[in-house]
């Protein structure tokens, strides 16, 4: 194979993708492309260590580049990849030059999305995303601890609340402004909003839900200095943290005519129609087999997609396999959540929620499909282990604490 | 700085030097170590940072948590008694010349 693989994205996806390979038996040459000037890194601690200035750069490194170069990974940082030709299997970079391939990995991630309000674009009105834009943040989060001005972040999900969390630990006055009646009210159980909620307000995190945003008041040279709300409310601001979700880099992909959906549609192998290119990880939507669209952001979406990509260019078949799993550390909580809640009916608690360790159990139509673990890692495996296999404990089940769950992995 | 060996799956030594306050697993992936996935980045969320300490000084180790000892039953290699998460072991003095051997698989 002339070209050999290239993969678009250096991140958690290309990265999996690029040792699958190697590990996999695949011995022609391997490019990984990353748009950053900075190798591949570690991309949770952001918004917790990093943000905190606690570790550096090393420390937030997911693999050395001596440790790439041992497995002939060609790791090449700052290029962007401006097109793809499909037709001569090739890549246009933005310098001009062009690079051949025999397969080819999309692993181009996600922007965040950005305010269309009067002051979005004001310097001190950021999102996260990248390691210089935590470090941003970051710089943001030093200053108003230092002139006493508070931080309030846009958008009470998971990356907003965790840099409420980090700000809070460092001192800062922190605002959450949220346009939903409840946090994270796409995936957590309403009763598990709520005692997030409490967490955040416990810690003196001023928390606004159902809240419309209006504008980001500027002052003459330009910087933000306040948050407007529809309701005349108005929120002093040294620094506006946005984290109002994602939209899919599906950009290349769908200019050479792969489909995309929010998202490049992959199937559950991480295969295009291009029998040569695949895709992984947050650029990509996954097609069902009842036909509908599944994307996810995560980790674990990411690496698994990233070997079932490698895989698919081996000439394997690798579905996803386990169920989803996501965490979120928040203040010395951690949310570890299993399987997909949406359309949850009704719920179980396993555990004392005012003991701040508990897990919440999802149902629908009478089957678990999802379970929310608090400070809990033995529930969150287990419910791994569960809905991986399939197994429903009834709700009076989990409610009973004396009641062991594990046994019914052994029915 | 702390001195400690890693056995990689291979059986390939490499001792480095990793600033106190590092976790081991952050020691071992910036200085090119081979056999840690480490793919939650140090959180205690995938197990795939599994490692079997030197069992003579097993005691010597800070005990793990709830969270690292749960996670521990998920590890894809085999568990054993010196089986720890190298992203909950802190580089410190009194672990210098610690042995360190990654299991040949992670996930």
């Amino acid at each position: 194979m002339a070209g050999g693989i290239v993969i678009v994205g250096a991140g958690q996806a290309g990265v999996q993708a690029a040792e699958a390979l190697r590990s996999g038996g695949f011995e022609g040459a391997i490019t990984l492309l990353g748009d950053e000037p900075h190798g591949p890194y570690h991309r949770p601690p952001l918004s917790k260590a990093w943000l905190a200035g606690e570790i550096d750069a090393a420390q937030l490194m997911m693999r050395a580049p001596e440790m790439l170069a041992r497995k002939r990974i060609d790791l090449r940082t700052g290029v962007h990849v401006q097109a793809i030709d499909r037709t001569s299997k090739s890549l246009r970079l933005a310098d001009g030059s062009a690079l051949p391939y025999d397969g080819l990995v999309l692993a181009t991630g996600s922007t965040p999305r950005t305010l269309t309000l009067p002051g979005h674009d004001a310097p001190n009105v950021l999102a996260l995303r990248s390691r210089d834009d935590a470090s941003a943040i970051s710089a943001g989060l030093q200053a108003c601890i230092a002139s006493g001005q508070p931080v309030v972040v846009i958008g009470g999900g998971f990356i907003g609340l965790e840099v409420a969390a980090t700000a809070r630990k460092k001192g800062a006055a922190v605002s959450v402004l949220e346009a939903a009646p409840r946090l994270l009210g796409r995936v957590l159980a309403p009763t598990l909003s709520d005692w997030v909620a409490a967490v955040h307000r416990s810690h003196d995190v001023q928390l606004e839900l159902g809240i419309t945003i209006e504008s980001i008041g500027i002052d003459a040279g330009g910087r933000a200095v306040a948050v407007q709300a529809a309701d005349g409310r108005r929120f002093a601001a040294g620094l506006v943290v946005v984290g109002i979700g994602v939209t899919a880099n599906d950009q290349l992909a769908r200019a050479v005519g792969l489909e995309c959906d929010r998202g490049i549609v992959v199937d559950d192998c991480a295969r295009t129609a291009d029998p040569a290119i695949v895709a992984a990880g947050d650029c990509t939507a996954r097609r069902l087999t009842d036909g509908t669209l599944l994307r996810l952001e995560s980790v674990n979406n990411a690496t698994e997609q990233g070997k079932s990509a490698a895989a698919a260019l081996l000439g394997q078949a690798r579905p996803f396999a386990g169920t989803p799993w996501f965490w979120s550390d928040q203040y010395d909580k951690k949310l570890q959540m299993a399987g997909l809640s949406t359309g949850a009916q009704s719920w179980a608690v396993r555990g004392a929620m005012a003991a701040g360790s508990f897990s919440v159990w999802h149902y629908r139509d009478g089957r678990l499909i999802a379970v929310d673990a608090v400070s809990h890692a033995r529930d969150h495996l287990l419910s791994r282990k569960l809905l991986d296999a399939g197994i429903t404990p009834t709700p009076e089940q989990v409610q009973d604490a004396g009641f062991d769950l594990v046994g019914l992995m052994n029915r | 700085m702390t001195q400690i060996t890693f056995i990689e799956p291979s059986g390939n030594e490499v001792t480095l030097d990793i600033k106190d306050g590092w976790s081991l697993m952050q020691g071992a992936t910036s200085g090119g170590v081979d056999g840690i996935v480490a793919e939650c980045g140090g959180s205690c969320a995938c197990a795939t940072c599994h490692c079997y300490v030197d069992e003579a000084r097993l005691a010597e180790l800070p005990a793990p948590g709830d969270a690292e000892l749960a996670m521990l039953e998920n590890v894809a290699a085999e568990r054993r008694p010196n089986s720890r998460l190298s992203c909950q072991l802190k580089a410190m003095p009194s672990l210098v010349g610690l042995r360190v051997a990654l299991p040949d698989t992670q996930e």
